[in-house]
């Protein structure tokens, strides 16, 4: 690692020193991204901060304190423009809440049995894999239909699946369904505990479940995840930050600054460049990361044996 | 590397007139002396030398001039639970599979000795003082899953990762005499080192044999912003969330605002 002394900045809870502007960078090419293609960008935030040597704990719990901001300025954008439904993004919080706190139980368990950095690796490179190869997969289908001059039709007719045969039905007028209050629930609790787990918002699970399995309107789709994804990554940081004190919040605000600026001009570009080549770029990236983590399980490590200080071990008082 | 210029000096004065009150013989004693109880190191600290004065008093001129007083002095750092964990192969990936744990384990330890250790006395003698990385007394936690062979495996493994990490070191050759009574000890403060209760301890060897003593303690403490947040997050890790979330939020807002054009 560059030892550039001069534009060192030491990061409290990493505890490691580390430059201003490969991780300003690193915030603002992600925000770009994510402004771009109308991600959250935590999902490749935690893997670039785990290759820079963060510690994972500290990378995912410093994610979705990162998410917050990005999420925040796009949820109150989409409450004015009316296009979230505060209804259903309120039982998804509910959920969520619930998700992030067992999320944060299985956390410490990991931690405490040092398998932590293990797990949050294979999550990624499950998530990352299926995710990228999903999107790449669509793109080139979508760029196929362009080049064979048919319109691509993103949306699927309205057909009713075992969702809507579930009981405890509830009335969302501005999503205009009614659907049982279990899914909802449930998806809720899965991106709360990938929330906690990943630190990631979790949105580019949300997005899809919500149209294709709740059949929610593409109008409020985003902006309803967004509100989810603030509120729950908000529980998550406040969790993390007191139970394991993992939330970086110079590392954060590094990061945050970088992705706001960041997202402001990728918002700009993608608005003039939008394309499935564009797509199959970020499918391509997302594989990348995916697959140099995935690399990283499977190397023989330099050295075997490792130390650290022992938490408190489970049962002894 | 620009580091802290820690240098700690030798209350002189006052040893060298008990030194006058002893008698001479077989009564050598041995002091060291720092001339400050706390260090601060900050947040961009990156390690360094700490250099020990000690005085070696009523010493015989004949076994002076043979060289055959020893001195090793040590730096221990406060006493910490550690986890050892070995990682093992499960399906082509890499994962943790045992550990031991180990009790009250000093978090640094730094040796510095005027010869190696096998020159100044017999093994024997260093174990029973539990002098030096190799004979610290590291206890493993009794957890019933263990066998002995890797308890001993373990155990081996602990001070080779604490050497690697540059908490431990060991010096041989870097306890100078800088006159028949005055000597330096240059000790290892790793960029690394943990904060809290350290001891310094210096051993005096006559023709092999232990012969006393000394020990002083100092302070280590991390100053600075970074340290400040760090106490926050762990002192008040509520409100240090709370803030987390407020800043995120703040960030989000000013960077509207600030590209907003209308």
């Amino acid at each position: 690692m560059g030892s550039g002394s001069e534009l060192g900045i030491y990061l409290p809870i990493a505890e490691i020193s580390v430059n201003i502007f490969v991780l300003f960078g690193m915030g603002a090419a992600v925000g770009f991204l994510s402004g771009m293609f109308g991600v959250g960008g935590g999902f490749l935030i935690t893997p670039l901060l785990i290759f820079y040597n963060i510690p994972p704990a500290v990378a995912v719990a410093t994610g979705a304190n990162q998410v917050i901001a990005s999420s925040f300025t796009g949820a109150l954008s989409h409450f004015k423009r009316g296009t979230l439904d505060v209804k259903l993004g309120t039982l998804l919080v509910i959920g969520g809440v619930a998700g992030a706190g067992i999320g944060i139980y299985v956390f410490v368990l990991l931690r405490e049995l040092g398998q932590l950095d293990l797990i949050v690796s294979l999550l990624y490179v499950i998530f990352l894999s299926t995710i990228g190869g999903l999107m790449l997969l669509e793109s080139v289908r979508s760029m196929r239909r362009t080049r064979a001059g048919q319109l691509a039709s993103l949306k699927k007719p309205g057909q009713h699946n075992w969702v809507h045969r579930l009981p405890f039905k509830m009335r969302f007028r501005a999503s205009k369904i009614y659907v049982s209050i279990i899914p909802i629930l449930a998806l809720g609790a899965a991106i709360g505990f990938l929330s906690s787990i990943m630190g990631v918002g979790g949105g580019f699970i949300m997005v899809p479940a919500m149209i294709y399995l709740l059949k929610v309107p593409t109008n409020v789709v985003i902006g309803t995840s967004l509100y989810q994804i603030v509120f729950v990554t908000a529980f998550t940081t406040v969790m993390q930050a007191t139970t394991n004190q993992s939330v970086d919040i110079v590392l954060a605000f590094l990061l945050m600054s970088g992705g706001v600026i960041g997202a402001q001009y990728g918002t700009r570009i993608g608005q003039k460049l939008r394309g499935e080549q564009l797509r199959a770029l970020l499918a391509t990236l997302v594989l990348a990361v995916g697959l140099r983590l995935a690399i990283e399980l499977f190397v023989t490590p330099d050295d075997l044996y490792s130390i650290a200080i022992a938490l408190a071990a489970p049962g002894a008082s | 590397m620009r580091a802290l210029a820690a240098t700690l000096l030798l209350i002189l004065a006052s040893l060298s007139t008990a030194a006058a009150q002893q008698v001479p013989g077989n009564k050598e004693t041995v002091e060291i002396g720092l001339s400050t109880d706390t260090i601060a190191i900050t947040s961009g600290f990156r390690g360094t030398d700490l250099t020990v004065f000690g005085a070696l008093d009523n010493a015989d001129p004949l076994i002076q001039r043979q060289g055959r007083y020893d001195i090793v002095v040590i730096l221990q750092g406060p006493e910490r639970d550690f986890v050892v964990r070995r990682k093992d192969r499960f399906f082509g990936v890499w994962i943790n599979a045992e550990s031991v744990t180990f009790q009250h384990i000093p978090a640094s330890y730094s040796l510095a000795s005027t010869r190696n250790l096998q020159d100044i006395a017999v093994p024997k003698i260093f174990a029973q003082l539990a002098l030096g990385v190799n004979n610290i007394y590291y206890e493993p936690m009794p957890d019933g899953f263990s066998s002995s062979a890797s308890l001993r495996e373990f155990t081996k493994e602990l001070p080779r990762l604490k050497l690697k990490q540059s908490l431990y070191s060991q010096r041989p050759g870097e306890v100078q005499f800088l006159s028949s009574t005055l000597f330096r000890a240059t000790l290892s403060l790793p960029a690394n080192v943990p904060v809290g209760k350290h001891q310094a301890r210096a051993f005096l060897f006559r023709n092999g044999e232990f012969l006393r003593e000394s020990s002083t303690s100092l302070n280590i403490v991390k100053a600075g912003l970074e340290y400040r947040i760090y106490k926050a997050a762990h002192e008040n890790s509520l409100l240090y969330g709370l803030f987390a979330v407020f800043l995120a939020v703040i960030t989000g807002w000013m960077g509207r605002l600030m590209f907003r054009k209308d």
